[in-house]
């Protein structure tokens, strides 16, 4: 069991949440487990290890203290409020074009191969 | 065909994800009917968005008596650990408990983020001023009970929790996929224990009718009386998704032929599927003994609560060590 090493240190006596993060198997990304209070990084870990695998349903676990999480929900940054179709595969739609440019060529359509694009 | 160079301004406000009750520019009805707008219609709801006081209260009503219930509910299975009939019932039924527990936890800190501190939940419980479910104010009699228990329990219990995953309350909803993850092994469990007796000797088999027949009473009371729809808050919250009958009647369809295909008899004799209308009529439950229970007058209530509160001032040693300064102990 490691301790972070990172951030102020827990204040001696005060619970606070820690957001447990767990990798279910290896390969797999961390992903949020959800929360223990504890008063410091070492028993956080004794928590997240019985509530998150007891059934031993992760083979890696991080626990990070919330206050320690920097966070951004700001939309007009994260979803600005503009068209970026442009971006996304979605965005060309080619199919009048091609059918166009099959009739100038005198090609039929081929046919449906493994390749998207 | 989209052309990259011209860019629409401007996408209406929908299809972005802004839940438009976070903005503290809004008056409280501006925010409020926001709020209701995105929850009735189907959004979720985490614990730093802004919430109305009663959804915030409801909420935390809601997953503190299922905490409660989760922390009580194995007071009964645990007087069965030392006398469980084979050494792996005892590790299947220890592992119960533990889990049980472990959903307490997890439910406190539920409720503890909507603002109620965990202690005070604790000692409101002691205090008998919140409940826990009424099929836990009741002894168990023979290791028979501890089958009823973790199947028809545990059934009637995930069938209410499996609704909850889709709870208007993301953080519950999150809890519970968890939970009923869990659950569903406690279910086999159970089952097993009970198939084991249905086929066994006489004895055995006369043990579980026996303990069926004395927890088809509370069974059919757990899930609450009829109530209307259009008037249960945690409905229109969507905090639940179904009602107490919507609940019995699904737990009825499940599990009425799998206990009838054991060759057990249920003690409710107009209890029938109507194949016209799918619904199920049974034996109206008493209620005044469902009201007695859960105001922790039934037959262990209080036997439940003082082995809790022996607990909680057995362990206190425990939490102090956890809270206490290092430093101000060495100095």
């Amino acid at each position: 069991m490691t301790e972070s090493t990172g951030g102020a240190p827990a204040t001696p006596g005060v619970l606070e949440p820690w957001e447990v993060f767990r990798r279910e198997k290896d390969g797999d990304p961390m992903r949020h487990g959800g929360s223990v209070m504890a008063p410091d990084a070492t028993l956080a870990l004794h928590y997240a290890r019985e509530m998150f695998s007891r059934r031993q349903e992760s083979v890696h676990l991080w626990v990070v203290r919330r206050g320690d999480i920097h966070d951004l929900a700001d939309l007009d940054l994260l979803q600005p409020p503009l068209d970026r179709s442009f971006k996304k595969p979605g965005g060309y739609v080619m199919r009048d074009k091609l059918a166009a440019a099959r009739e100038q060529s005198g090609q039929a359509k081929p046919k449906a191969n493994k390749g998207t694009r | 065909m989209t052309d990259p160079l011209a860019l629409d301004p401007v996408l209406p406000p929908r299809e972005r994800s802004a839940l438009p009750f976070n903005d503290a520019a809004l008056d409280h009805d501006e925010r409020y009917r926001h709020f209701a707008e995105h929850v009735t219609g189907g959004g979720k709801v985490e614990a730093t968005d802004w919430m109305p006081d009663e959804y915030r209260t409801q909420v935390l009503r809601f997953v503190e008596m299922h905490a409660n219930s989760e922390l009580m509910g194995v007071l009964p299975e645990r007087e069965w650990i030392m006398r469980a009939p084979t050494l792996r019932r005892k590790l299947a039924l220890t592992a119960k408990v533990q889990d049980e527990v472990g959903h307490a936890q997890l439910l406190y800190r539920v409720a503890e983020d909507l603002g109620k501190p965990r202690e005070a939940m604790i000692q409101d419980l002691l205090d008998g001023k919140t409940k826990f479910h009424n099929v836990f104010h009741y002894p168990t009699k023979s290791w028979a009970d501890i089958g009823i228990i973790a199947w028809l329990v545990d059934a009637a219990a995930i069938v209410a929790q499996q609704a909850l995953r889709d709870s208007s309350y993301a953080p519950y909803a999150r809890t519970m996929k968890k939970i009923c993850w869990e659950e569903s092994v406690h279910i086999m469990h159970g089952r097993d224990v009970v198939v084991t007796m249905a086929t066994g000797t006489p004895a055995q088999r006369a043990a579980i009718q026996e303990a069926l027949d004395r927890w088809w009473g509370p069974l059919m009371q757990m899930h609450g009386p009829r109530s209307d729809r259009a008037k249960d808050r945690d409905i229109h919250w969507r905090i639940k998704a179904k009602t107490s009958e919507e609940l019995r009647q699904e737990f009825l369809g499940i599990y009425v032929p799998r206990i009838r295909e054991l060759g057990l008899t249920l003690p409710d004799a107009p209890l029938a599927l109507d194949p016209a209308t799918g619904v199920w009529a049974y034996d109206e439950p008493d209620w005044n003994e469902l009201r007695t229970v859960v105001t922790n007058h039934g037959p262990m209530s209080q036997e439940r609560l003082d082995f809790r509160r022996a607990n909680w001032a057995a362990t206190q040693w425990v939490r102090d060590a956890i809270l206490g300064s290092p430093r101000a102990a060495v100095a």
